[in-house]
């Protein structure tokens, strides 16, 4: 276990820069997810710790360690493959055993690690089993299991459950944190899959493009997201496109004047909303924003609802509520009211930053 | 409706029917060769006058054959120990390289198998009457000469079934090796190995069986006094045409046959050729 630090890492792949100036520090014991659409660098980052792609520039240390020269087999971390990538040849116990062979672990000592990691990941009856006998929830334990036994100073892990089933990617995925947890193992974790990184970091860095966009914590992203990027791809938002005027007044493209918080300068912006935070009643609701609209789209999400809401010819909000029996629910057509706080409108103007 | 029917059965059973014309054509030589291989009668006439297991001790005492067929074993094999050698590194290479002229170096491995027999065997002696001038070596009718000859035919085998083996090889195990510690040829003998193994054993096996059976350039390679099995079968077709002939082939059907069932025990062939 060891904190980890990347130093304005960047790759280049002839003219296409993969990865740009990123530098992160990573606490000892720390969950970092590294999250963004695919072809945004988060894959190519982790391969840079990992020893499999070659910096162009910047620097990697491990604990006291620059690892940045250093081929994969002398750095001490454990990648958790994507396609699992078991040894097909080798038994469940012999794939765990194989890091510690490699190291140059005792015989006797060999088989207590093995049987220990299995058992960490609930696999201790299954040592001899071979990979291609083991169900694709089994086979990534296997690996978990694999990189664990080594006691890595950093676990890495590669998408490990977007080859499972939404069932079972839930399962392996709290397997995984209380493990991280329980052993304080330092983890990068790249996944493109908003829910599991939200689910399972302490904190996350959204990428976009080779560039790191925001580095915080669940609540960081939701109530403070950097851009208009980071608001559209962590958590939901409603988009609405106008003129920020100054003086906390917002003019959408439909002629809606709206009230937002005080302090963005004027020019071509949008502002985000998120859909959970705005409400929605037959009359006015005497909030800082309060506009009549019509119910245009109604999707039904188990508990909640969300109902898209028109209110003008170019202006539509999301919202979103409780689907619960007693309540209204308002059908395609309905006329309503939606209302929001000021503060809950956040500007970006047309130079991504966030103003407000 | 009934129409459609009938038309979908008569469909499946045109299907099976050429099936069967297909796998009659294929087992036919096999079956009249061992079928001949124990008639009584010297000259082959039909009906079979009775049954006898004589030609087959008359095979094993012709000195030629059981020479031929050493010498086949003997090319054969250190045919395919070179031939591995050279189409592992190549098949590897043709799999995970990109670099120019890739498709042509591909198609030109397979030449060998295209090239006629007779083209082949003329080109390697004319090269080997060449190169025995330029280095006063002895190659022309050397056992080191026809083996490498024959590793020729060994290594489109080798190279065709590898390449099929990584093809779907994911590269993420043998990174996976590498994490764990274990350095590049470590990762290559303890993991790549062993998982193109079934590649590695269907192609030799292959190359060991079109080696063996290889007639045309063998008769351009060879010394006089010296006979491989095929060779020695052609020089007593010109002088006699008795069953012995057909007992010889059916022992080596039987090898063959016997080398695959044995190889299909530890490699499944059908998953890889």
């Amino acid at each position: 276990m060891a904190r980890l630090e990347i130093a304005s890492l960047s790759k280049l792949y002839g003219d296409f820069q993969a990865v740009r100036e990123v530098s992160l520090d990573i606490a000892d014991g720390e969950f970092l997810v590294l999250l963004g659409p695919s072809g945004c660098g988060k894959t190519t980052t982790l391969r840079m710790i990992a020893g499999f792609v070659t910096p162009s520039g910047g620097a990697i240390r491990i604990g006291d360690t620059d690892v940045t020269d250093l081929p994969p087999w002398k750095r001490n971390t454990g990648l958790v493959f994507q396609s699992y990538a078991l040894f097909p040849h080798l038994t469940v116990a012999q794939n765990v055993a194989f890091g510690l062979e490699m190291r140059k672990v005792g015989r006797d000592d060999i088989a207590p690690r093995v049987a220990e990691a299995l058992r960490m990941v609930r696999l201790g009856h299954l040592g001899e089993r071979l990979p291609r006998q083991l169900s694709g929830g089994q086979q990534q334990r296997v690996a978990l299991a694999r990189a664990l036994a080594i006691r890595p100073d950093v676990l890495l892990l590669d998408e490990p459950l977007s080859n499972l089933d939404a069932k079972l990617r839930e399962e392996v995925r709290v397997e995984i944190r209380e493990l991280q947890r329980q052993l304080g193992l330092t983890t990068v974790m790249v996944t493109h899959d908003q829910e599991e990184a939200l689910t399972v970091a302490d904190r996350l860095v959204v990428m976009s493009e080779g560039e790191v966009r925001q580095i915080g914590t669940q609540r960081d992203l939701d109530e403070r997201p950097a851009d208009r990027f980071v608001a559209g791809f962590v958590g939901r938002s409603t988009f609405l496109e106008g003129r920020a005027e100054g003086q906390g007044a917002f003019v959408t493209a439909g002629g809606l004047r709206l009230r937002c918080a005080v302090g963005s300068a004027a020019g071509p912006a949008v502002m985000a909303l998120r859909p959970e935070r705005v409400a929605l009643g037959t009359a006015p609701l005497g909030l800082d924003n309060d506009l009549p609209g019509t119910v245009e789209f109604v999707s039904y999400l188990g508990a909640v609802l969300d109902l898209r809401v028109r209110l003008s010819d170019t202006d539509r909000v999301t919202v979103q509520m409780a689907n619960r029996q007693d309540g209204m629910a308002p059908a395609v057509g309905a006329r309503v009211h939606v209302g929001w706080s000021a503060d809950a409108g956040r500007i970006f103007t047309q130079d991504a930053g966030a103003a407000a | 409706m009934g129409f459609a029917v009938d038309t979908r059965r008569l469909g499946r059973w045109a299907l099976n029917a050429v099936a069967c014309i297909a796998m009659a054509y294929l087992l036919v030589p096999l079956v009249s060769v061992t079928w001949l291989a124990f008639w009584s009668q010297e000259i082959p006439t039909f009906p079979p006058e009775g049954y006898t297991f004589a030609w087959f001790g008359a095979a094993l005492a012709q000195p030629k054959f059981v020479g031929g067929f050493l010498t086949s074993l003997q090319v054969g094999i250190a045919a395919t120990a070179l031939g591995v050698a050279l189409g592992v590194p190549a098949a590897l290479a043709l799999a995970r390289r990109g670099f120019p002229g890739r498709g042509a170096l591909n198609q030109f491995l397979l030449m060998p198998l295209v090239v006629p027999g007779v083209v082949l065997g003329t080109a390697i002696y004319v090269f080997q009457v060449e190169a025995e001038i330029a280095t006063e070596w002895p190659i022309l009718g050397s056992v080191p000469g026809l083996i490498a000859g024959h590793a020729l035919i060994v290594i489109p085998w080798v190279v065709r079934l590898i390449g099929a083996s990584l093809a779907g090889f994911d590269r993420s195990i043998e990174e996976a090796a590498l994490n764990l510690g274990a350095g590049p040829w470590t990762a290559f003998f303890r993991i790549t190995l062993p998982s193109i193994r079934p590649g590695i054993v269907a192609g030799a096996l292959f190359g060991f069986v079109t080696s063996f059976g290889n007639l045309e350039m063998s008769l351009f390679l060879i010394a006089p006094g010296m006979t491989t099995l095929p060779i020695a079968i052609l020089q007593y077709l010109e002088w006699r045409l008795d069953p012995t002939i057909a007992a010889v082939s059916v022992m080596q059907i039987a090898l063959i046959a016997a080398a695959m069932l044995v190889t299909d025990r530890y490699v499944k062939l059908a998953r890889v050729v």
